[in-house]
């Protein structure tokens, strides 16, 4: 009891410390100040006047949502004496994975820099700076010659690694038995399974309406949408993250979509975050760094040849430039296993005070990164809007999906978790798959690493990342991989080859998701 | 499916509608309709319709056209302004196309008819109901009605037009311009150079005001493409096909660069030749995607709004032409229509077109076409299997059949009240395989009753 009752006052002391540099606390003190005219205010009571007065006036609801938003990113509570290294990654061999893994990285990245004899970054001349901004919004037409620059990594590179990642302290033994877990990955981390899976996922239940299925137009919208419509706009009215976030599981009607995932996130556009886009801006027009040309090159590679996102290429551009020289992402590694690259000014190789981190928000981006941005034009079409939900996303969710951890929602975990699901419930796909050489995480990875943007039609794709939001864990991806395999289960065990299996799956046709994992779930029982 | 059923007694007549008729003695490629199975992996252009078929005894593969000789004529254009009038049809045979369609698809017959209709609607019905007429923009014939232009123009000052010429597609021959001098200037040059290839010796040209505020999405203007099928025009019979898709350009919009064609004009044909395109992009995004992201930005009610006024466009420019159009029992048509939206959400129609394209520029533009010439066999009904009574055939929903069709069943509400919708489902959710099945299950057993 005492235990607990330590921890949540070390939680509470690190989020009012949190708080207080925060925009949300000077405005609150504003507040409090104006509130002294106030007629209700008395100077007898004062604390619970200007209580009550936060609490009409809709801030004490501000206060909450800030909250519980520092609450969803929190790390689990740990020892106080714990050193940083255990918030970022409490296993030692994983730290050191990551570590090398960020070695080789970097080795690429400067190798490609020396090659082609291209400075990390640059000051551009005054008439490249006016150009560039009078092309910023329609950076898209550009088509600078980038033959040269290869994406860092791609996904099935990071594969590899993951593949190769071992407990140093885990002994298997070389006897096979049936314990032996068949897939790729060989690491020995608690997932879910079933039981516990569909605890967690209660309302993906099939007795629980669900947009995506219960609004089709077979169904009439007395039974479900209309409620489930009405009760969103009151969520919005009410302005909770909590109670948007426990909404959302149900997925989120498309006109309220954007206003809901703003509220759960906590953000909302206040003249100080336009401006601070704005600098951004700034910093991109003056500097030119060689992470920009990775990131066209990523934008003309995969969103501007997509389908569906080919008309948001500008938008990417204003939206990735910017997320490269933003320092306030630096603040996400205290709790990411990663950490960011450190580079030094020319001539000062290893002395500290020289060193600066590459790009500035730490963030090197590989093959596929810009297509984390591509459907969230979806919903917003502000710039500096985009930019913060973007921004919000990634150090909530999509830094996980490239980083190796031992944390539930991170990529090793999802791995082993749809591994595992697989080799449990659908033994005999698993085994025919592997014995043709396509094990099935080969054909997966790269779905999860993007959290399937770009291999699901659009409206899919939103309603899953609304269930990323609402239940704040990249699990989801991890049950709708495997159960897609189970759906097509019959087709693939007629397949001969990773070839063909690939070819299966790389066309779009997964249409009602929601369905899958629901269903597979509790066939699957 | 359509040609199994006729293998035995009928004889096809498709042309690929970009090549000749074909010569006596020569050796023709007359496929049969189905979509490929076979058909090239990835994007580029495809010929559609084609897939070799071996249709054994029907003497098919060889030899022109003889009069009589074919039941279903996907028909070339120039086919029909030299044969239509002196061929002779069955009963059963079907054409596809009217004879005077460039009522409708000829930009300057187009503005005419629909000028007409307006006021004979306002005589009748009343200001209100013409203005529904509006959804054109001012346009004048050129040379005819040049001094009426020269009018509006000075009316208008510093606003832009655009110049189409009347028969020609694909983008060809347009302009845009704001002064006068210009067109000046245009007039000299085109009577230098050497234009015979079209039969009318003078060209017609509109020229039409332009929509200076379109709607943009990330930056680009974009049409639409929506087809709609017209079995017959008296009484009206009108389908309106559910996909359809939305074209892109591939520059940013702007109209500091009235020079610059590709970014005004959004047609494929066009932007093709754009130095910015990628055939592998295909530039389209499908209507499903369109209307989604509409009702994400604007709210379910608004994207209604705006749907429903492109039903009234089509209605409205039928019925324009409705008494004009010879009637056939023949013929029936499919149509393109080319619509563009504004920023304020209303539609306008652009052009309406007789041949729409049927090439692909991707997989899905593939799929939808595909689609879209089998549904339209299936409501042309060869094999006569469809009772006459069905409001929907695979993609395509009955939108007017000599008055409006409503999505309920039962009697139509005729009191004009405000519960009335249309039954029209364009961009939504298309699941024609399934509805299909349902559909000829339902006849094969009604068949069985009957018998």
């Amino acid at each position: 009891m005492l235990q607990e009752e330590s921890d949540l006052s070390l939680i509470i002391a690190q989020i009012v410390q949190k708080l207080k540099g925060s925009n949300l606390y000077s405005q609150l003190e504003r507040q409090a100040w104006a509130s002294l005219q106030r007629p209700e205010i008395k100077l007898e009571s004062l604390k619970e006047d200007i209580k009550e007065f936060f609490k009409i006036s809709g801030w004490e609801k501000k206060l909450q949502n800030a909250v519980y938003g520092e609450l969803s990113v929190f790390p689990l509570p740990s020892h106080p004496a714990a050193p940083p290294e255990h918030l970022k990654e409490p296993l030692v061999y994983m730290r050191k994975a990551q570590g090398s893994w960020e070695k080789r990285i970097l080795k690429s990245l400067n190798s490609m820099c020396t090659e082609l004899s291209i400075p990390l970054a640059r000051k551009r001349p005054v008439g490249e700076q006016k150009e560039l901004l009078n092309k910023w919004n329609e950076m898209g037409t550009d088509e600078p010659d980038l033959s040269l620059f290869r994406p860092v990594y791609a996904p099935k590179d990071f594969l590899e690694v993951l593949i190769n990642l071992r407990n140093p302290n885990y002994e298997n033994g070389d006897s096979l038995s049936f314990r032996t877990h068949l897939g790729l990955i060989q690491i020995p981390l608690k997932v879910k399974d079933i039981p516990e899976l569909k605890e967690c996922f209660v309302e993906l239940g099939l007795n629980t309406g669900q947009l995506g299925i219960d609004d089709s137009t077979q169904v009439p919208p007395e039974l479900f949408e209309n409620e489930h419509v009405r009760i969103g706009q009151k969520v919005l009215a009410e302005q909770d993250s909590a109670a948007a976030q426990q909404y959302i599981r149900q997925g989120s009607p498309t006109a309220l979509r954007a206003e809901l995932w703003a509220l759960i996130l906590n953000i909302s556009s206040e003249p100080e975050d336009v401006l601070y886009y704005e600098q951004l801006k700034t910093n991109v027009i003056q500097h030119d760094l060689l992470v920009d040309s990775l990131i066209y090159k990523d934008v003309k590679l995969t969103a501007s040849n997509d389908d569906y996102y080919f008309v948001f290429e500008d938008y990417l551009y204003q939206v990735l430039l910017c997320f490269s020289r933003d320092t306030s992402v630096l603040s996400h590694f205290a709790y990411n296993s990663a950490s960011p690259p450190k580079s030094y000014i020319r001539g000062k190789l290893g002395l500290e005070e020289y060193a600066v981190f590459y790009p500035p928000n730490g963030v090197i981006p590989f093959h596929g990164f810009s297509m984390y941005v591509a459907p969230l034009c979806f919903l917003y079409h502000e710039p500096s809007k985009l930019y913060q939900i973007f921004r919000e996303m990634y150090v909530r969710f999509f830094f996980r999906l490239h980083s190796i951890s031992s944390h539930p929602s991170g990529i090793v975990s999802l791995c082993l978790l749809f591994e595992t699901l697989l080799q449990t419930y659908l033994p005999q796909l698993f085994y025919h798959l592997r014995e043709i050489g396509a094990q099935p995480l080969r054909i997966s990875f790269k779905w999860m690493v993007r959290a399937f943007s770009g291999y699901l039609a659009t409206d899919q794709l939103l309603l899953l990342w609304d269930r990323i939001l609402g239940y704040n864990s990249l699990e989801i991806l991890a049950v709708l991989a495997a159960a897609v395999f189970a759906f097509r289960a019959v087709n693939l065990m007629e397949v001969t080859s990773l070839a063909a299996a690939e070819v299966m799956r790389n066309n779009r046709r997964i249409i009602i998701w929601c369905g899958i994992p629901v269903y597979t779930l509790l066939k699957l029982e | 499916m359509f040609l199994s059923a006729l293998r035995e007694h009928a004889r096809i007549y498709f042309v690929n509608p970009h090549k000749n008729v074909p010569r006596e003695g020569q050796k023709s490629e007359y496929h049969a309709f189905q979509p490929s199975t076979s058909s090239p992996q990835g994007y580029g252009r495809q010929d559609l319709t084609f897939e070799n078929q071996n249709y054994k005894g029907h003497g098919l593969s060889k030899g022109k056209e003889r009069e009589g000789e074919w039941d279903f004529y996907w028909c070339d254009l120039s086919w029909l302004r030299e044969n239509s009038d002196h061929t002779y049809m069955d009963e059963h045979v079907r054409i596809s196309h009217f004879r005077n369609h460039y009522e409708l698809t000829r930009k300057n017959y187009m503005v005419k008819n629909l000028k007409r209709f307006r006021k004979q609607l306002e005589r009748e019905a009343g200001k209100l109901e013409a203005a529904k007429c509006d959804f054109f923009p001012k346009t004048f014939e050129l040379p005819s009605e040049y001094h009426l232009f020269v009018e509006e123009f000075r009316k208008n000052p510093g606003i832009t037009w655009i110049m189409k010429p009347v028969a020609r597609s694909q983008g060809k021959g347009i302009f845009l311009f704001r002064r006068l001098k210009d067109i000046m200037d245009w007039r000299k040059d085109t009577r230098n150079s050497d234009d015979q290839k079209d039969d009318i010796t003078v060209e017609n040209y509109v020229a039409q005001r332009y929509i200076e505020n379109p709607y943009l999405i990330g930056g680009r203007k974009f049409d639409l493409r929506v087809y709609v099928l017209v079995m017959s025009y008296i009484p009206l019979r009108a389908w309106l096909y559910r996909d359809g898709f939305a074209r892109f350009s591939n520059t940013r919009f702007t109209l500091n660069s009235i020079d610059d064609q590709y970014v005004h004009l959004t047609n494929v044909a066009v932007q093709k030749t754009s130095p910015d395109y990628h055939p592998k992009k295909g530039s389209k995004w499908m209507l499903q995607r369109f209307r989604q992201y509409l009702a994400s930005k604007h709210g379910p009610q608004a994207v209604e709004t705006l749907f429903r006024d492109m039903d009234n466009i089509f209605i409205k420019s039928l019925q324009s032409v409705q008494k004009v159009i010879i009637s056939d029992k023949h013929c029936f048509e499919l149509y393109g229509y080319d619509i563009l939206i504004d920023q304020d959400l209303k539609p306008w129609l652009l052009e309406v077109n007789a041949s729409p394209s049927l090439t692909a520029s991707s997989q899905e533009d593939y799929e939808l076409k595909t689609c879209l010439l089998e549904d339209t066999l299936h409501v042309v009904d060869m094999e006569a299997r469809l009772t006459g009574r069905e409001k929907r055939v695979g993609g395509f929903d009955l939108m007017w059949n000599d008055g409006p069709v409503s999505r309920e069943d039962g009697p139509p509400d005729l009191s004009g009240m405000g519960n009335f919708v249309t039954n029209t489902h364009l961009g939504c959710v298309n699941d024609r395989k399934k509805q299909l099945r349902q559909l000829f299950c339902s006849l094969q057993v009604q068949k069985k009753a009957s018998s």
